[in-house]
């Protein structure tokens, strides 16, 4: 008498399934499971030490690393609408002079600056010395009126607008306000071609247009 | 052509219970006829160390064939250059980490550490100073080895991936300097790196975060500089080094070209064939 079949040969389970030494039945070697679970704990075991240290190494890339800070740059009196005033501040204080910048400031002047509507006028101009090109210090010339680079030569006009030379946008200005009768320096902003007010953006990044979209404003401004 | 002779064997003792000639065990067997001079016993030991290694790595066959191989005619001085860049990179990396005992990656310190290492540490000056045109010498260097690959047409098939690889060290050597040049932390060295980071700044999507990631935040900061050191000191030559395995891993698998002014030989390349 034939004994009955255990399990049903027709069974999906049970039919072959053309893997390389599988047994029947069976739709994974021993070997494929043991090599899968090695690589499988390979790539946890790369990925537990390669993604923290990435992430450690990326992650200043995400923060705001300029906190906003109130500098103060002298009294109201100090300043005018007619010239600017050096002034130093520091714009990363840990790292000694070499965080420190030269501003220019004046008072705004309502005959000659340009009101952006929808943005408030700041009571006090203050203009970033860093080129918009690629980032040199520039220097006021007070008988020209102008900021000219050493690098490459960038020419901006008294409001900062690019007058000549390879910059793509103004000078950047800084946040400023009033304080107990004294001048307080802010956050940087960027400007395009028309002053109008923008997140602080890089050097050499342009700002007219549709460019703005291909520099984007990062976390860390 | 005729290859140098491989390295003799080295004869060994023989060991206890081992059979030699005169069918006796090593150990007891006859004393030596004459007593070994200190010429000999330094030889023999020379090759027994050498045999120990070779035993226990197989690495001669492996030494054989890479120092060994055959190089075709017409070889010439333009075939050093690779070499020389790579000495030249050997130099960089023995100085970098002797000015590394000496230098401090840290923005109110590293002036004053770099001027120290020239003025006043004991050879600093000679050191410091192999570091700074050995870095010259290196680029000048790949762009001779460079050219020499591309006028003698050895970048064609099969080693277009030495090339590429070969690129890739290039780019990496320029990153070098790159980041090493914001290290001696004086007015040039800061202001040249600004300007490098603010080109990088100036792809468009990808290049402010970029710039980000270098200064490590808006601002040269304070971590700016142990990240270029960083980069500078660990990753880069890293990567440089796996990459110089690579290429000369190649160049020994696939033997150098002859220069293009040499016709190949019809007569003696049927005579192989046959």
């Amino acid at each position: 008498m034939a004994e009955p079949p255990k399990f049903d040969k027709k069974s999906r389970y049970t039919e072959p399934r053309g893997v390389a030494g599988a047994f029947e039945g069976e739709t994974m070697t021993r070997r494929g499971l043991m090599t899968g679970t090695a690589m499988a704990a390979g790539g946890v075991a790369t990925m537990a030490f390669l993604l923290p240290g990435l992430g450690f190494a990326l992650g200043p890339v995400v923060e705001d690393t300029i906190p906003t800070r109130w500098q103060g740059v002298g009294p109201e009196d100090d300043f005018n609408p007619q010239t600017y005033v050096p002034r130093v501040i520091n714009l990363v204080p840990e790292v000694g002079d070499a965080g420190k910048t030269t501003i220019y400031v004046r008072t705004f002047n309502p005959d000659r600056d340009k009101v952006i509507p929808g943005q408030d006028p700041q009571p006090y101009v203050a203009i970033s010395t860093r080129c918009a090109h690629l980032g040199c210090p520039v220097r006021y010339i007070q008988a020209s009126q102008k900021f000219v680079c050493p690098c490459h030569g960038g020419v901006y006009g008294f409001e900062g607008q690019v007058e000549g030379g390879p910059p793509v946008r103004p000078l950047d200005r800084f946040y400023t306000r009033v304080t107990a009768g004294r001048v307080q320096i802010g956050d940087r902003f960027s400007l395009n071609s028309e002053l109008e007010r923008f997140k602080p953006r890089d050097p050499s990044n342009h700002l007219d247009g549709l460019w703005q979209y291909l520099y984007p404003s990062r976390p860390t401004t | 052509m005729k290859l140098p002779a491989p390295p003799k064997a080295f004869r060994r003792t023989p060991r206890p219970g081992e059979k030699n000639g005169n069918g006796r065990n090593g150990r007891n067997g006859a004393p030596p006829a004459t007593k070994p001079t200190v010429k000999d016993t330094a030889v023999e030991g020379a090759a027994t160390a050498v045999g120990w290694l070779d035993e226990r790595t197989g690495a001669s066959p492996f030494l054989r064939g890479f120092l060994f191989r055959k190089v075709p005619k017409g070889t010439n001085w333009f075939y050093t250059l690779g070499s020389a860049t790579m000495f030249a990179f050997l130099s960089q990396a023995v100085t970098g980490v002797f000015l590394a005992m000496y230098y401090e990656p840290d923005p109110t310190r590293a002036y004053e550490s770099a001027s120290r290492i020239t003025n006043e540490v004991f050879l600093g000056e000679l050191v410091r100073g192999m570091h700074k045109w050995g870095a010259t010498v290196m680029i000048c260097l790949i762009f001779l080895h460079m050219g020499r690959t591309f006028f003698f047409g050895a970048y064609k098939y099969p080693r277009e991936l030495n090339w590429v690889i070969g690129v890739v060290l290039l780019v990496l050597t320029l990153a070098m300097g790159l980041t090493g040049y914001l290290l001696p932390f004086d007015q040039r060295s800061f202001w040249a790196t600004v300007v490098a980071v603010n080109i990088n700044a100036s792809g468009p999507i990808v290049g402010p975060y970029l710039a980000d990631f270098l200064r490590a935040g808006a601002e040269f900061g304070p971590t700016t500089i142990s990240r270029f050191y960083a980069l500078h000191m660990l990753a880069i030559p890293g990567l440089i080094i796996a990459l110089i395995g690579a290429h000369l891993y190649l160049v020994a698998k696939l033997g150098t070209t002859a220069p293009p002014w040499l016709k190949a030989e019809k007569k003696d390349l049927f005579r192989e064939e046959v």
